[in-house]
């Protein structure tokens, strides 16, 4: 039951995911028609509060919520209160005193939508979370996978990178789990998560250190999704160099050779901003079965979908579960 | 919800041939008033509105001996009413190869009420293009418009009291015979 936030990839179940990847097929036919613009959300507002830097999640966000004919306003911490030492309870009851719809929240603190959330009585949707989630990256891959794959049940994906400060992996494992895909997650050991190892248990996904191995192995990927590694990590001691870090968990020209020549359509997803030479050479980025563009586009088709169904219906009946194609439909 | 529960005071309207007698004379009436098939396209309004278009198109071919362009039309983010109902599914629209510019746009649904799926399908179809004429066919008329809209061509005219429930199913989309009944109402 999609409920009146988004949170955690947690809060969907197989149905609800399926219900937001189909209303993205129907966004998506809207995005490639002259006339991108749909009456559904008029008259609601929808703010972006962004307390770290991202261009794409909320540009896209953005896209979505003008497409849809809602009024969207960005808020960027740079400027705002925040910065003359306002507290996050603060700023969002503010905003939500204007009587808005909605709020997008992205922050460096994991949690603090959860938090918001109890404050305010508008949709809170996460848009990245700290190291904890980002929901609508894990939706629009896997729609971008479904889009290649057909149905992910059974598929192997493999994830690849910083595992320990990554929201995207972790929003990822728990939807891709609950479509059914088996993940594998490779990362250098510094670079795992503490207690990962409880996780993967409950969430029934694999760890692994060596990445030729699960590559080239008796078990090949469907799809190989590359996490960007934050340059500013590089201070932290997880790993001596740029360098090294390449050879051992980069998508490098090698590499890709070696599984083009066994699979040369294998889906490559990256969730973006890429560092190109370090987690993933420009050969990959750039490569035929790259589908690192695709996740952009079938992000803002995923995020109409979720304002559409966070946003519109009767809020009164919002928690009651009912799907209302036949109230109508089956008898007019 | 309800209209997948069989009522127990349900009478049935139309059967199946009768359904089928209906729609060959929409079909000729639509080629009568357009005097021909020529740049005519068939949008179906989702769900059942696609089946009875569908159908449509196979009747003017036998006809004409002609392939009618087939699409559908979703208009659930057009309507007027998404605040007043839980949230509704998104079906997909699919616009024919030729497109609907300057075309003759025969909208088809199954039953015409207040309008104002009708309205929303204008608006709908106002972002694909523009249509040299928008006409619209039902397989059953019940009145009680809310809106100045009304149908080109009517399987069947059917007086219902607002509180009466029309209840159209079509073996292609409901797996029953096909069959329209009424329920509800003090009947």
């Amino acid at each position: 039951m999609i409920g009146r936030h988004l949170l955690s990839s947690a809060d969907l179940d197989r149905h609800d995911i399926e219900t937001l990847l189909e209303t993205a097929a129907s966004m998506h036919d809207v995005q490639r028609r002259d006339v991108k613009k749909l009456p559904t959300l008029r008259g609601r507002t929808i703010i972006n509060l962004f307390f770290e830097d991202s261009t794409r999640t909320r540009s896209s966000f953005e896209i979505a919520g003008k497409w849809m004919s809602a009024d969207t306003i960005n808020i960027s911490a740079k400027g705002s209160s925040t910065s003359k030492g306002e507290s996050l309870r603060d700023t969002v009851r503010t905003i939500t005193a204007m009587s808005v719809d909605a709020l997008v929240i992205r922050h460096s603190a994991s949690g603090a939508c959860h938090q918001a959330a109890q404050w305010v009585d508008a949709s809170v949707i996460n848009a990245g979370d700290g190291t904890h989630e980002h929901p609508t990256q894990a939706l629009l891959d896997a729609y971008t996978l479904r889009h290649r794959l057909g149905n992910l049940e059974g598929k192997h994906v493999v994830i690849v990178g910083d595992l320990t400060h990554s929201r995207v992996f972790r929003s990822n494992v728990i939807t891709l789990g609950t479509l059914g895909a088996r993940v594998t997650v490779v990362a250098p050991p510094t670079l795992m998560p503490s207690g990962i190892g409880d996780w993967s248990r409950r969430d029934g996904f694999a760890t692994r250190w060596e990445l030729d191995d699960v590559l080239y192995g008796d078990d090949p990927p469907d799809a190989l999704m590359m996490l960007r590694v934050q340059r500013e990590r590089m201070s932290g001691g997880y790993f001596p160099t740029a360098r090294e870090y390449t050879v051992g968990y980069g998508l490098t020209r090698d590499r890709l050779d070696r599984l083009y020549a066994v699979s040369p359509d294998l889906p490559i997803l990256h969730p973006g901003p890429m560092n190109r030479g370090l987690e993933i050479s420009a050969e990959a980025a750039d490569a035929t079965s790259s589908v690192i563009l695709d996740q952009v586009s079938a992000g803002v088709a995923v995020r109409m979908a979720v304002l559409y169904h966070l946003l519109s219906g009767d809020p009164q009946q919002h928690s009651q579960g009912v799907s209302g194609q036949d109230l109508d439909r089956g008898a007019a | 919800m309800s209209g997948d529960m069989p009522h127990p005071a349900a009478r049935v309207v139309m059967n199946s041939g009768e359904i089928s007698r209906a729609l060959r004379r929409v079909a000729h009436e639509i080629l009568e008033r357009n005097k021909g098939p020529e740049g005519v396209v068939l949008m179906g309004i989702p769900s059942r509105g696609v089946p009875l278009a569908r159908r449509l198109a196979d009747s003017l071919s036998e006809i004409e001996d002609v392939t009618i362009p087939v699409g559908a039309l979703d208009v659930t983010m057009h309507r007027d009413d998404l605040r007043r109902q839980p949230t509704r599914m998104i079906a997909r629209t699919l616009v024919p190869s030729g497109g609907i510019d300057d075309k003759i746009v025969v909208l088809v649904d199954d039953v015409l009420y207040s309008g104002r799926t009708i309205r929303a399908a204008l608006e709908a179809l106002s972002d694909l293009g523009r249509p040299r004429a928008v006409q619209l066919a039902v397989l059953v008329d019940r009145g009680h418009r809310e809106l100045p809209i009304r149908a080109d061509f009517v399987g069947k005219n059917l007086p219902t009291a607002t509180a009466e429930r029309v209840h159209v199913r079509l073996s292609e989309s409901d797996a029953e015979a096909d069959e329209v009944r009424i329920s509800g109402g003090d009947r």
